[in-house]
Order: C-alpha cells, then structure tokens, then sequence
C-alpha cells in the first residue's frame, strides 16, 4: 500500500444519519488502478463509506458528514464542490441494474447528453463502442442497439450499467454489490471485467460475498459499526488478518 | 484475479515444483559423488545448499495458501493445490536425505570405504529416474505412468536389501569396519526412503487425476 499513489484518501471521516453516527473516524487510502472491496455484516457503514465517496450520501435528509475525502488530493467535501463533475468522475453502479427504460444506445446516450458530452453523431457511435467494448457486450449488441435494453439479460443489464458510467470517462468506479441480482457464473465474468478494468480505472466494491472479495480485490478493508477495522492487501487479510474482529468475521464466527 | 490469472498462477508453482523436483536431483547425485570421491568440501556445500530447498518449499507453500485463502479453489483445482502442497513436503524431506548423505561423507571422513560403491550409486540412479519422472507424470497428468513408478520401488528395495546384506556380512567378517559400513547403510536407507517418497508423490498424482486415494502399499520398511 504505502508504494501505491492513493486515489481517494478519507481522513477522520464522520457521518451521521439525524441521531445515528454510521461511520466514525475512518481513515482510509484508497489505492489507484486496484480493486479495493469493503466488508463487513449487514449495517456496518460499508455501503454509506462508498456513497460518501461521490458524496451520493448529500440526497439523503439529515445526512452530516466530517472530515475529509481526498479524491486526487482535492478535498469533495469543500462546499464548492461540483457535484456533477465529481460523480462523472467517481461513477457508481447500483446493486440491481438500473437501465433505463429506452434502447441500448440511448441508455448510453442520456448520459453524455446529461453532462453536455454530446458531439457529433459519430462521435457519439465511437463513444458507445468503446463503452460497449470495454464491458464485453459490443459483439453481442452491436446490431442491437435500437434494442430495449431491458430485453437484455440481467448480467448483460449490469455490464451496461458499467458501460454507461465507463463513457463518462471516470477516474472511479463505485460497485455497491454489483453481482447480487447475477448467477454465480455471470458474477465470475463480471469480477473478470473488473479485473481488466483496473488497467484503466480504480475501483471500489461493496460486497457482502467475501469469497468474491478474496477473489476478486487487490485490497480490501473491514468495517464494523461503523469503524474501519482493518485494511490491507486481500491476501494478507484472508490469511493472516491483524484483528481479532476481521479473523472473526472472516471465519464466519459473526456477521 | 481473473480465474484465467488463476489458472495460469497454478502452472507457474507446477514449474515451480518441477524446478524444486530438479534441485533434489541434483542434491542427490551430488551427494553421492561425495561420497563416491569422499569430497568433503563438496559435501559441506551441499550441506548448506539443502536450505535453499527448504526456503523454495515455504515460498511454494506460501504462494497455495494465499491462492486458497483468496481464490477458494473447487473440485480438480482444490486438489491440484492439496498435491502441490503435499509434494512439496515430500521433495524438501528428500532434500533432507541428500542432506543426511553429505553429512554421512563428512562423518566418514578421509578413512577408505570398507567397499566399493556400486549398487548405492545405482539405487541413487533408479531413484532420480523415479522422482523425474513422477514429476513428469504430474504436469502431464498421468495417472497411469505415476502408478507404475510405484511398481519401481521394489527394485530399490531389493537392491537395499542386497547392500545390507553385503555390508552386514562384510562387519561378521570383520568387526572393525563396524562403524564404517553402518555408514553405508545409512546411506543405503536414505536412498530408499527417498524411494519411498517418490511414490507418495506418484499417490498424489493420481488422487490429483481421479479424486480417488489409491491404495498404493509399496514399501516393505
């Protein structure tokens, strides 16, 4: 970790929902063009730790947060942030896939009309090949693309889920239990995708799947009521966890 | 990782163990060479030379466990690792024997051998031959070849025997070479054992192959 640039750097990072602190303290560095899995049981503050990155958590009422997120150094708390630019720059992909109810293409479409990326029309073809490409659906869908997107399957809904934030060309990739709603072989392929994505991109995955944690992430941290636990590269944390609470959860003594 | 990264991560600690398989072979034959020339600095190298065996065992093992802790290896893949981890062990335990074998040359010392050495080195020869080709067998997947290595162990045996006897009747004859020729039957002991071993490895290939524990009873010792 400490030869990594970090991406994303949390510093002291408080939040709390009215009443309810959900993450205290945390202090984390993410680091560039790895994946980085957060885990933990259900309500650990996994979840709201990611949506804070994008600052996805603002939407929510009540919603306090402080201290620092560092993303390329920038901190995304300051109030002066561009919160559009910051989460076309840390994108997200959602639990189920969230495609919209038009075609393929226009799926693609709406997101670079929304951030005024849209140029020439074959401009705009380059732009959705190259998305499709990079999640493996261009060959399937290429003559598809007037297409329903929901007719597609979920795995392949997911993988435009990706394509459609890819396009907006992120720094980021936010996956908050991206392989929930996929059989085990879609998810195998999807964790596949992850891994060649990080020639690219940095990415940051929720999971509540360890095994696709162990599998599938470079780092991954631990968090519990809302603290991060432990950090650090996959391997070491799944063969020789420094915390009792990690060794516990990992072990399937808790959670 | 990718499980096309994963699978290529087992090829590489195959060669890995097949690298390993080579620096016991070659241990072995060098220790008996020692003992043939009664080389004493050889054996002295190849006496601190056996810690590189050891260290490239750990740094396998290491890698399989970081490979089961983080890839959850199923089915052929889950017993591909069992194997590695397993041959492993075997291979650095017959280091262990090179090792025990130079040490025997150093404790012989410059006193001329009580007799030739001619069936050791053959031993020493079959059972190099053995463990080459039981590594063979395990890159290649070949149940078949690994489970008639196993047969081959009785001529190891049977030539231990024969030097044994030899040696056994040579300190009847003359008590004085007591201390001696029971040096040559340590040496005689280890190649056996390292025999031995190779045919664990042998079980292994086929439990790798067919899932199945073969009930290989080779060994009279």
């Amino acid at each position: 970790m400490d030869d990594v640039t970090p991406k994303i750097e949390t510093v002291n990072l408080n939040l709390h929902y009215g009443g309810f602190q959900a993450l205290k303290d945390v202090c984390l560095k993410i680091p560039s063009r790895h994946v980085t899995a957060l885990i933990g049981p259900s309500g650990c503050g996994k979840s709201t730790l990611l949506r804070s990155l994008n600052r996805m958590n603002d939407l929510i009422d009540q919603c306090r947060m402080a201290g620092r997120i560092l993303v390329d150094g920038q901190d995304v708390l300051d109030p002066v942030t561009d919160l559009i630019a910051l989460r076309r720059k840390v994108g997200m992909v959602f639990q189920r896939p969230n495609v919209f109810d038009l075609s393929i293409y226009n799926n693609l479409r709406f997101g670079l009309r929304i951030h005024g990326m849209l140029r020439k029309r074959s401009h705009i073809l380059e732009t959705i090949q190259s998305g499709l490409e990079q999640v493996g659906l261009w060959g399937a869908l290429k003559d598809k693309l007037h297409k329903n997107a929901r007719t597609l399957t979920l795995e392949q809904q997911q993988r435009l889920c990706i394509a459609r934030v890819l396009i907006l060309k992120p720094d980021v990739v936010l996956l908050d239990e991206p392989c929930s709603a996929l059989d085990p072989i879609a998810t195998l392929r999807i964790e596949e995708l992850l891994g060649v994505l990080t020639q690219d991109y940095t990415l940051v995955i929720v999971t509540h799947n360890m095994q696709q944690a162990a599998r599938a992430s470079d780092y991954t941290g631990f968090m519990y009521l809302g603290q991060l636990i432990e950090f650090g590269q996959t391997p070491q944390i799944f063969t020789n966890p420094q915390e009792k609470l990690t060794e516990n959860y990992i072990s399937g003594h808790f959670g | 990782m990718t499980r096309e990264s994963f699978h290529e991560h087992i090829q590489e600690l195959e060669q890995d163990v097949v690298g390993m398989g080579q620096m016991v072979i070659t241990a072995i034959n060098r220790s008996i060479e020692a003992l043939k020339a009664q080389d004493l600095a050889e054996a002295g190298r190849i006496v601190s030379g056996d810690e590189l065996i050891n260290r490239k065992r750990w740094e396998i093992e290491e890698q399989c466990i970081s490979l089961l802790a983080t890839q959850w290896p199923v089915a052929t893949d889950l017993r591909e690792m069992i194997a590695i981890l397993n041959i492993v062990t075997e291979l650095e335990r017959m280091g262990d024997y090179a090792e025990g074998i130079a040490k025997i040359t150093l404790l012989h010392g410059n006193e001329p051998l009580v007799k030739p050495l001619i069936d050791i080195p053959i031993m020493a020869q079959k059972a190099t031959s053995m463990l080459g080709r039981s590594l063979e067998a395990f890159v290649k997947r070949d149940a078949k070849t690994a489970e008639a290595i196993c047969g081959e162990d009785d001529e190891v045996d049977r030539l231990h025997d024969q030097v044994y006897h030899d040696l056994l009747t040579g300190m009847i004859k003359d008590p004085k070479t007591i201390t001696l020729a029971t040096y040559l039957i340590w040496t005689a002991h280890n190649i056996e054992r390292i025999a031995d071993r190779v045919t664990n490895i042998c079980e292994r290939v086929v439990f790798l192959v067919t899932g199945k524990m073969p009930q290989v009873s080779v060994s009279k010792y």
